[in-house]
């Protein structure tokens, strides 16, 4: 496969997870909002830019909406719903011929949707509608993605743009929350705190799951495990870690690169360490810093899958 | 000749159908259809009304869903738009096929030579058959070709010549496309819609099929294949997604099974070229571009491209990979070189033209520019480098000022300019809402050539959708209708 083509498979699939991970976060503190609770409306929302990766210029100034807005139609964030949707679409236009028609047809739906004029107005007091139709948008592209395209090295592609997204997000996610829940060393709950361990698993779509796993019962560390090391949840660190590794090892195969030895080690490592931590020595140590080295370890890979199949050097190349 | 007055049709479907002295591909006169064309006419008044309107909309719907669509340059827009589609088909018999293809296969043959001549021995200009200066002063004329030994000698692989019938039915070139074509995967698209839309009229008659032309490209292609190299890796390379033919480019890959590359997914490194593959580098053998001469190399031609590949030149010159069609083919479709093509085609091999040329003044000769400039209204001016019915004027239908303004054109620069005269090129008919009205049409047939020479039967019928225009061009209002050849 065409470098190229990878390149364009591995980024129209992580605006997808972006577009899809910003929409979320907005819903979900919109959602909160409407109850009272001991973290002001301010904090939260300071909260959302963080886990967000602090997007350059945006700034929470009292009106919720406002941002709302901006995080959802300005193109000049590009981390807002458009612009993530917009990227999405024009790498999926540089490789119209290998993804399904289907593909196509939903990412360029969703775009149609959301790029006309009427949906910014329209959604300006009342956005939740269109937040709605961004998720399910999102949700219907990786479905089809997943049922009609190939299951071949560029569909691989698309599973690696997916899950390092994932991964990485669902850590800073994690990260930003850090100070309210896994800081209170005495603590002593007041009783609305439930109000946001609900949001923070919300807002990996995770609430459901975990009931099932740990009932409603609901305390910060068990939430802290079930979105970091839980095996079956697909919004889990470990778990995207593993996809990611699964996608990854079958690239390689496929490709027959004999020098993909560095890619193999940084993931697998990466996955073993997932694999074999527990909860409580993740809490008695630094945390915070747990959760940098997740995302640092993803970018690496990220680097270095580059390195591998996109952009090497000639010289590299035809020594190896 | 004296323009017949014309004549009205007493028929529901033909209420607007107007006869004159343009030939008419349907009927021979006001109640003389022509026999090929019954089934058709028969079928088309069998249909209850709104139900051919239902058909086309149908077949357009198709298109679009399809992602077959072009992009109009110089509306600021950049919008995608489909190719209208009309829905009754271009008839063409066998006997009136068998003279085109045997004429195209002679004017390749010769063009073919004529490249190889001027870029090595250059006898035909020393024979003064073509005046040197008019070679030489082509924008298309590549230096860096003089003296290159060329695959097989093949400098046009890929050639796309458009024809129209003049008054009295004979086909005539109109002009040579000898650089990148385009318009195939329409002619191979529209094939495949008219099946869908009328099976039974299509079954009615013996149409010859189309659809082996990917196949045949691919055969072609292979054919130049670099010594040495049984297993020749054959890629297309696109200018990318902004191209106005991107879906033809992405359709002929596809239906080839080659790969779409673009220039920054080619390297070159000891003149060999390699494509970046997740796999590492993958040697390529034989390019099948449609970049523009201008923009394939950087180093060897315009420096400010980006959409070439740095090396090109040197690794082709090397005789390490295969381009069709080669560098500097355009020097053969220079609108004045037209003019000598009859020649042309006599200095090599020896016989007459089969298919003739329109008449052409040259502007660089003192007697015919005189008789242009006095005659501006009645003729067609064109710019030798244009192409796509841009930087032309159209005599009869021109304003003064736009007649002064060619006038001081011409004058400033006469071998930029070719003069014929207005032609009224036959009519096909078309649907336009629920009836049947005449249309200019021309044809553009794909003729390969390789080990062997192919010409597919049909090609692409332009049509200029608009009552009286003369201009079939994509970008103009144009539009496209099947065409079938029978056998």
């Amino acid at each position: 496969m065409l470098s190229r083509v990878a390149d364009s498979l591995y980024w129209m699939s992580r605006y997808m997870e972006r577009a899809e991970h910003t929409t979320r976060l907005l819903d979900v503190n919109l959602n909160l909002m409407l109850d009272e609770s001991g973290t002001s409306s301010d904090h939260r929302w300071k909260r959302m830019l963080l886990a967000l990766g602090s997007p350059e210029g945006v700034a929470f100034k009292g009106d919720p909406y406002a941002l709302t807005d901006r995080m959802s139609f300005d193109t000049e964030v590009p981390a807002s719903i458009l612009s993530c949707i917009i990227a999405a679409r024009e790498n999926s236009r540089h490789v119209r011929e290998q993804i399904s028609s289907e593909q196509w047809h939903r990412l360029n739906t969703l775009y149609l949707q959301v790029t006309r004029p009427e949906a910014r107005r329209m959604d300006r007091s009342e956005p939740s509608d269109f937040l709605q139709q961004v998720m399910e948008g999102v949700h219907q592209f990786q479905g089809v993605s997943d049922s009609t395209m190939s299951h071949g090295e560029g569909w691989q592609f698309i599973q690696v743009g997916r899950y390092i997204e994932r991964a990485s997000a669902t850590a800073l996610l994690l990260e930003a929350y850090h100070d309210d829940l896994w800081m209170l060393h005495e603590r002593i709950f007041e009783g609305t705190e439930y109000l946001e361990w609900m949001g923070l698993l919300r807002s990996a779509t995770a609430f459901e799951a975990y009931c099932k796993v740990y009932t409603a019962d609901v305390t910060p560390d068990r939430v802290l495990e079930f979105l970091l090391l839980d095996e079956n949840f697909p919004h889990s660190v470990r778990f995207s870690i593993d996809t990611l590794q699964c996608a990854l090892q079958a690239i390689e195969g496929g490709s027959g690169r004999s020098r993909a030895e560095p890619l193999r080690i940084l993931s697998g490592r990466l996955q073993a360490s997932l694999h074999y931590a527990s909860v409580e020595e993740i809490l008695r140590g630094d945390v915070v810093g747990y959760l940098r080295e997740i995302q640092m370890q993803c970018r690496r890979i990220h680097r270095t899958m580059y390195e591998l199949y996109i952009q090497y050097s000639i010289q590299t190349a035809l020594a190896g | 000749m004296q323009p017949a007055a014309p004549e009205r049709l007493d028929h529901a479907l033909l209420k607007n159908y107007v006869l004159d002295h343009a030939f008419d591909e349907m009927f021979a006169g006001p109640d003389d259809l022509h026999p090929r064309y019954e089934p058709v006419f028969n079928r088309f008044c069998s249909l209850p009304p709104g139900e051919l309107q239902r058909r086309k909309q149908a077949a357009e719907l198709s298109f679009l869903n399809q992602g077959i669509t072009f992009t109009v340059y110089g509306r600021g827009d950049r919008s995608e738009h489909i190719f209208p589609y009309d829905l009754v088909p271009r008839i063409i018999t066998a006997d009136e096929w068998a003279k085109v293809e045997r004429g195209l296969t002679q004017r390749i043959t010769a063009l073919n030579m004529f490249l190889k001549d001027i870029y090595n021995d250059g006898r035909i200009l020393k024979d003064g058959v073509v005046p040197r200066e008019l070679v030489y002063s082509c924008k298309h004329f590549r230096r860096q070709m003089v003296g290159l030994q060329v695959p097989r000698n093949v400098y046009v692989a890929i050639c796309g010549t458009d024809l129209i019938r003049m008054e009295d039915g004979e086909f005539v070139v109109l002009e040579d496309n000898l650089r990148v074509p385009s318009g195939v995967s329409y002619m191979l698209t529209n094939r495949r819609v008219m099946k869908r839309i009328l099976p039974q009229l299509f079954r009615a008659y013996n149409v010859r099929p189309i659809e082996q032309y990917t196949q045949l490209l691919l055969g072609t292609l292979r054919s130049l294949a670099p010594e040495g190299r049984p297993e020749p890796n054959i890629v297309l390379l696109s200018p990318g997604v902004f191209n106005s033919a991107y879906f033809e480019h992405a359709y002929l890959a596809r239906q080839m099974g080659i790969e779409l590359v673009e220039g920054r997914d080619l390297v070159t490194h000891d003149n060999v070229i390699y494509m970046r593959t997740t796999g590492g580098l993958r040697r390529v053998d034989v390019i099948y571009r449609r970049v523009d001469d201008d923009f394939i190399d950087p180093m060897a031609f315009r420096s400010d491209s980006i959409l070439g590949v740095a090396g090109l030149f040197n690794a082709y010159r090397a005789g390490n990979v295969s381009l069709a069609n080669a560098f500097g083919t355009g020097v053969a479709d220079d609108k004045a070189m037209y003019a000598y093509v009859p020649d042309i085609v006599k200095y090599y091999l020896n016989e007459d033209p089969i298919l003739q040329n329109v008449k052409t003044y040259i502007l660089t000769e003192p007697k015919s520019r005189q008789h242009v400039l006095e005659n501006l209204d009645k003729l067609v001016v064109k710019s030798v480098g244009e192409s796509g019915g841009y930087g032309m004027l159209i005599g009869p239908k021109s304003t003064a000022a736009q007649r002064a303004e060619f006038r001081e054109k011409i004058l400033a620069d006469p071998r930029n300019f070719i003069a014929q005269p207005t032609i009224s090129f036959s009519r096909a008919p078309c649907l336009i809402g629920n009836e049947l009205e005449p249309r200019h049409v021309d044809l553009r047939p794909y003729i390969l050539y390789g080990d062997k020479v192919n010409v597919v039967p049909g090609g692409l019928t332009r049509v200029a959708l608009e009552r009286g225009s003369l201009v079939v061009n994509s970008s103009q209002g144009g539009g496209s209708k099947d065409t079938w050849v029978l056998s």
